[in-house]
């Protein structure tokens, strides 16, 4: 098999991920094993060759983000994937891929933690770690998958959105999503962005950019001769680290091409909207509310699909009328301070967390008893 | 590729210390990449954090200034991905025998295509001259000021041992040697390793009694022997340490076969 073809697939959401990769336009793969995103990186090893790309497993996950921000410089889409512990080794050099502008995406397949935890139970940890992670400020974008058929979509749109704004891209999937298995369709009009190259070599100013903010991108080997560091730079791309308004510009800018366009970026799942019983939930605690929601119009679901930027003007829409907030999350309370803070501006006070740890699910009844009804 | 193409003189004056080894290293590189015959803008300059990470800076081409101890990493992912490019990788002491010491002999192990130049100066000189993993036991760093009381790793040694296809070791003083080996280095397949033992005259040699830079460029000149020579030698304390040498040549030329062949990305 070359490329997925249009049609129902029964796989995976692991291996879902990676045919996504590859319909994307995913040719280089960097990764080490690791529970539960092994399956990514063993359906790479298999697949990339067949699409003439490639896949290493390298010695560590510190060099597999590397290698594929070495990739993407020759203008390759590049992905890894990895777990918790793996994803906290890559910090450093996604901070490098933040400052350098590099398009990479990142598959975070969660488990279990502090530390090894449970490395085959689902958990949502790295919802923090996913956004606040790397030293210095910057903006990412996370998404968060809750079926097979999202494994696929969403590695689409995470190498969409990388492209187009020059960022990591991170999927927040989990144990039960990667290690899940069921049926996705590939329909025959899916869109896939390209990135935009400098035509002409740029000899100076690698980082010129206009009012979109987003420069565009000079790869290697076709004579532009650009200096890449992550050192502070200014839009020739030289090192100036000693001149706060160069810093103040560049990560200013940095920021604002991503919350600037929150709107363009932000996608959302909203079942009922009139419900005056707003349940959040995003990733694998979503699914216990489609049942629920289908019997009693009168509570909702508000699913955060963009996980960040945290999707704040759609929530905020949604609000109104909200009797009470009720948030999901497979954590001690991440996603919902953000969650409690909108609400709170939004003038609902009554917003509560309900937490599931060690891979629990949280049950339909549970939820109802949460929410008071 | 002209000689002085390869500067990039819009960033001088360069931020090395008087004295400093890396000029030498990078007119020899130079040199050695003018006669190479290879393409300017088919080559990519990568280097990681430290004095030597600032090398690519200079060079007149397309180059990447990555993180702390990862080049190697970044200089794969680039190689495999557009094999048409020539992966140059500049990096130091610190970058490769300690933070990136794992990187270095999975690097030589997978005998990719780059060519690596380590300029091995004994202490981190970027940060004011702390204790690395090559400092020669007893000696003072800013770190160790009773002396240092670990023994040195021979990245070169780790270099052949690991299965790199090219490993040779000069120093700042065997110039022409250098210039011949960086030259087969580049041209070699697989991944071929230089190292360059440099003065470090501010730091190193400051607190060792060598502050002159040609003081400490006479020390290296004089404890340099053929490696030859030093395979007979049978002391404990032998190899960059006080008592020792530095072992200098042409440590070992193989041909296996490179994995960017073996993969079926290079022909």
């Amino acid at each position: 098999m070359k490329i997925i073809e249009p049609g129902t697939y029964f796989m995976q959401g692991d291996e879902a991920c990676v045919e996504g990769a590859i319909y994307a336009g995913c040719r280089f793969f960097a990764g080490y094993p690791i529970t539960p995103a092994t399956e990514i990186t063993e359906r790479c090893a298999l697949r990339m060759k067949e699409v003439d790309g490639v896949a290493i497993q390298m010695e560590d996950e510190i060099a597999s983000i590397g290698a594929i921000i070495g990739a993407s410089w020759t203008g390759t889409k590049s992905m890894t994937a990895t777990s918790g512990p793996g994803f906290s080794l890559m910090q450093e050099n996604l901070g490098y891929a933040c400052m350098t502008e590099t398009p990479i995406v990142i598959v975070d397949v969660q488990r279990g933690g502090p530390s090894t935890g449970q490395p085959t139970r689902a958990s949502q940890g790295d919802v923090m770690q996913s956004r606040w992670g790397s030293h210095g400020d910057y903006e990412i974008i996370a998404l968060a998958p809750n079926s097979v058929q999202e494994m696929f979509d969403l590695t689409i749109e995470a190498f969409n959105l990388a492209e187009t704004y020059r960022v990591p891209v991170i999927i927040l999937s989990d144990a039960d999503i990667g290690h899940m298995r069921g049926t996705f369709t590939v329909s025959d009009n899916i869109k896939i962005v390209t990135r935009k190259y400098h035509t002409k070599p740029v000899k100076y100013n690698a980082y010129a950019y206009d009012e979109n903010l987003v420069p565009r991108f000079p790869k290697f080997g076709q004579g532009h001769r650009v200096h890449i560091t992550g050192l502070t730079h200014d839009i020739s791309g030289y090192p100036k680290t000693t001149f706060p308004a160069i810093h103040q510009v560049l990560i200013t800018r940095l920021v604002d091409k991503i919350r600037k366009n929150e709107q363009n970026i932000c996608r959302v799942e909203i079942i009922n909207p009139r419900a005056e019983y707003l349940v959040v939930a995003y990733g694998s605690p979503s699914n216990s509310v489609y049942e629920l929601a289908e019997k009693n119009k009168n509570i909702g679901l508000f699913r955060p699909i963009t996980v960040w930027p945290f999707p704040e003007g759609l929530f905020r829409k949604r609000l109104k009328g909200v009797k009470k907030c009720l948030v999901l999350e497979m954590n001690m309370g991440q996603l919902f301070w953000d969650i409690e803070r909108t609400a709170l501006k939004s003038g609902c006070r009554n917003t509560e967390l309900f937490t599931k740890l060690g891979g629990d699910v949280h049950e339909p009844d549970e939820i109802v008893k949460e929410l008071g009804l | 590729m002209k000689f002085f193409d390869l500067y990039r003189k819009d960033r001088w004056p360069h931020m090395f210390c008087p004295g400093c080894g890396i000029g030498t290293i990078m007119n020899a590189f130079y040199y050695a990449i003018a006669e190479s015959g290879l393409s300017q803008d088919k080559a990519v300059f990568v280097a990681g954090i430290g004095c030597s990470g600032r090398i690519p800076g200079y060079i007149r081409g397309d180059s990447l200034h990555t993180t702390h101890g990862r080049p190697l990493s970044f200089a794969s992912g680039i190689k495999l991905a557009d094999p048409s490019l020539k992966v140059i990788v500049f990096s130091g002491d610190g970058d490769l025998g300690a933070i990136g010491g794992n990187h270095f002999i999975n690097a030589c192990r997978r005998n990719i295509d780059l060519t690596v130049i380590c300029i091995n100066n004994y202490n981190y000189g970027m940060t004011g001259g702390q204790v690395s993993t090559t400092t020669p036991a007893h000696f003072k760093t800013s770190t160790t000021p009773s002396g240092n009381k670990e023994y040195p790793f021979d990245l070169s040694e780790i270099a052949v041992a690991a299965g790199a296809n090219y490993v040779a070791r000069w120093t700042t003083y065997h110039v022409k040697s250098l210039i011949r080996s960086i030259k087969k280095a580049l041209l070699k397949d697989g991944f071929s390793f230089v190292e360059v033992v440099s003065q470090c005259p501010v730091h190193f040699g400051r607190r060792n009694k060598m502050t002159a830079p040609t003081r400490l460029l006479n020390w290296i000149k004089e404890n340099s022997i053929p490696r030859a020579k030093i395979k007979q030698i049978t002391d404990d304390t032998l190899d960059l340490n006080v008592q020792g040498k530095i072992s200098i040549g042409e440590f070992i030329e193989r041909n296996r076969i490179a994995y960017t062949k073996l993969i079926g990305v290079c022909k």
